[in-house]
């Protein structure tokens, strides 16, 4: 037994350089890029229509909703795929587990502004939840599949053992079957997020606002600049997002393992 | 040794399992077909079979972790199937093959589960999972933090039998918890179960398809056939000796002779004292006249304690002044402590017959081939007779053939000193000096009890 691999600390289990260097690099790419075009668009002579669009004010508004959008998606998300994913992987409920997976499947398939659309068609509403419902009807699918898969990976005998020592079922759920899948199901979440912010940008459809309003009202009204910062911040604020999943990742997942 | 010399506390209880079936949906065959049998308190009880009999399944019926169909089990004369089945499996412990530890746990948490699901207190569980550590031979202080990856298999084995004693349960179910080790550690883990179990007598059933590990572990062997029906259900000796049909024959298989010498003891049979011995001292001419008046042709050359040195041709003694410096040296000896598997390789080795010796190494006797085929062919009719007089197939005529087992083997060591005799023998082969006494006090705790 070697005393090399006994002492091999767990605290950062598989955190290889890749992912290291990438873990300090995207955040400061996202910065010097989002920064670079913010001084090159506050530093240029802006006209009357660039003006009212190119200030702190509506930048940080904007960028607030689109956060805003995000995180009630997530929210949304969680607590309904993780939930649904658990519950599908219950003995009792294989034989609907498939049917929930097509629907998430379909959500996901169909265009995002489509189902958009469609359910402002339906419900006629505007606004947040208007945007963020059917957007998070399309980032559902990477947390509940990753949830199933999670938990269905789990070592059976894992799940043996808990329940042959006594533990109940919610027992086993909750402090075995779920910390073990948590990896899976971050790394999920992480792409649903990435998701949600990208889909975020069409919320503008339904009165959402966003930095979507931002690449309209530049596309519309023929002014790039407008166009060009709003586009960046989505780009600059999706990376961001994403390295948030990456670092909760590594900082959530179970210890002792890999 | 007697058999009631050091009678350690039996703390587990007598499991009955009455007409058990699984039969599971959708297949014509029941997985395991009306299994009826009585797992006494404080008794390793293997269960063996080829894979896929059943084996496992009724084991896991136990603990209910799989539903019987039908039948009836008993667990300390509880009704097992009236119990809530969480509260059941909490007082009984569990290990598996590959230990089953939580990944993300330590080693303490994962033994601290089911005390945790008690609803110890934080103190107590800590007191009890140092001693559980200390118990199976892992330094609480080195150990106690680390996650199970860090470990080796051996040492991830033996918390996995720390977590399922955690709670002092008094029945165990173990389900080839050594099959994924090697085999080195494996005897070694055998060794501290049989070790573990002399303290603690717990009802211990045990599930392997290995069956020289059962031999080696098993008060009973429940040898199982197809659907987990019994074939037979006896004492490894029993078994070795008399196998109850040709299924159990081929499950034995090759070497059964050999197998039930390392569970008999030079001690049990009757050696005879055949060989001429003279003191050192003794004048060659006094020697060669002795030699005449019997009617030999060797003498055993002795010192003054008795202990055997030399053996010496009368040919020798003709030219020699003293008896001091002529001879060939004796070779091996076996003492009464040895298994005949020890005693045959002497035999074999000095050619025909090996020198007994006793606890103090003074000569006692003489073990040739003769007395080992003949205390083979005794007790394969020994068991003969006795798998008549009782049923080998019903599996709960356990009474009947034990009895006639103790006879078999002059009384004085039980059946399971036997079997206990034979894991002190390999954990001294191990250099582990302290298993030795602590087996020996499982033998009498062992026969003790049947």
């Amino acid at each position: 037994m070697s005393d090399v691999d006994v002492t091999g600390l767990s605290s950062e289990p598989g955190l290889k350089r890749a992912d290291r260097v990438r873990l300090l690099a995207q955040p400061l790419a996202v910065l010097v890029v989002v920064g670079a075009v913010l001084v090159w668009a506050f530093a240029r002579e802006t006209d009357e229509i660039e003006a009212e669009s190119i200030q702190a004010g509506v930048l940080l508004t904007k960028t607030w909703e689109h956060l805003l959008i995000t995180v009630v998606v997530t929210a949304i998300v969680v607590g309904v795929a993780v939930p649904l994913g658990a519950m599908l992987t219950r003995r009792w409920a294989k034989p609907v587990a498939p049917v929930f997976l097509g629907i998430a499947n379909i959500g996901q398939a169909a265009p995002a502004l489509g189902v958009l659309v469609l359910f402002f068609l339906w419900t006629g509403w505007e606004g947040l939840w208007a945007a963020a419902l059917p957007i998070a009807f399309y980032s559902l699918l990477p947390v509940l599949r990753n949830t199933i898969v999670g938990i269905q990976s789990v070592d059976p005998s894992l799940v043996d053992a808990a329940r042959g020592i006594g533990m109940s079922p919610r027992s086993v759920l909750l402090r075995v079957e779920m910390p073990l899948a948590l990896p899976m199901v971050l790394a999920g979440i992480r792409t649903s997020l990435v998701l949600a912010v990208g889909t975020a940008t069409l919320a503008f459809f339904v009165n959402g606002g966003g930095l979507g309003e931002l690449v309209d009202t530049g596309y519309k009204l023929n002014r790039p600049a407008v166009l060009v910062v709003g586009a960046v911040l989505a780009v600059g604020l999706a990376l961001v997002v994403d390295w948030l999943g990456a670092l909760a990742e590594q900082l959530l997942g179970p210890k002792g393992l890999g | 040794m007697t058999s009631d010399s050091t009678d350690s506390a039996v703390s587990g209880v007598e499991i009955q399992l009455e007409g058990v079936t699984k039969r599971y949906p959708g297949s014509a065959e029941p997985a395991v077909k009306d299994v009826t049998m009585t797992i006494p308190a404080g008794q390793i009880v293997v269960l063996v079979g080829p894979s896929g009999c059943g084996k496992t399944t009724t084991m896991r019926m136990i603990n209910r972790l799989i539903e019987p169909t039908s039948g009836r089990i008993t667990i300390g004369g509880e009704d097992a199937l009236e119990l809530d089945d969480v509260r059941l499996r909490r007082k009984i412990g569990y290990a598996i093959q590959q230990a089953g530890l939580f990944p993300h746990f330590t080693v303490a948490q994962n033994i601290a589960v089911v005390p945790g699901l008690l609803g110890w207190d934080k103190k107590r569980i800590a007191e009890r999972v140092d001693e559980l550590m200390d118990l199976v031979g892992l330094d609480a202080s080195q150990f106690r933090d680390r996650y199970p990856r860090q470990l080796s298999g051996g040492q991830q084995q033996r918390v996995g039998v720390a977590r399922a004693l955690a709670a002092d349960p008094p029945v165990l179910l173990m389900d080839e918890p050594f099959g994924a080790v090697d085999p080195i550690t494996r005897g070694n883990l055998q060794d501290e179960l049989l070790r573990l179990q002399a303290d603690l007598g717990k009802t211990i059933v045990f599930v392997t398809h290995d069956f020289d590990e059962a031999v080696k572990l098993g008060d009973r062997i429940a040898v199982l056939g197809e659907a987990s029906t019994i074939q037979q259900y006896d004492t490894p000796e029993a078994i070795l000796a008399n196998p109850a049909n040709d299924m159990v024959a081929g499950f034995v298989g090759a070497g059964a002779s050999l197998k039930q010498l390392t569970l008999l003891r030079v001690r049990d049979v009757d050696y005879p004292d055949l060989a001429l011995t003279a003191d050192v001292g003794e004048s060659p001419s006094e020697l060669r006249a002795r030699l005449a008046r019997a009617g030999d042709t060797y003498a055993l050359l002795v010192d003054r304690r008795r202990r055997p040195q030399r053996w010496v041709h009368v040919r020798n003694l003709s030219a020699a002044t003293s008896l001091a410096n002529i001879g060939r040296p004796v070779g091996d000896t076996v003492s009464t402590q040895s298994t005949l598997q020890d005693a045959l390789e002497a035999i074999l080795a000095e050619g025909g017959r090996a020198v007994v010796t006793g606890t103090r190494g003074e000569y006692v006797g003489m073990i040739d081939i003769e007395t080992v085929t003949g205390v083979l062919a005794q007790l394969r009719e020994e068991h003969e007779s006795a798998g008549d007089a009782g049923d080998a197939g019903d599996g709960v005529d356990g009474d009947g053939t034990d009895a006639a087992d103790g006879d078999g083997h002059g009384g004085d060591a039980g059946r399971a000193g036997v079997a206990r005799g034979d894991a002190a023998r390999d954990g001294a082969g191990r250099a582990d000096g302290g298993v030795d006494g602590d087996a020996g006090a499982a033998a009498d705790s062992g026969a003790g009890t049947s």
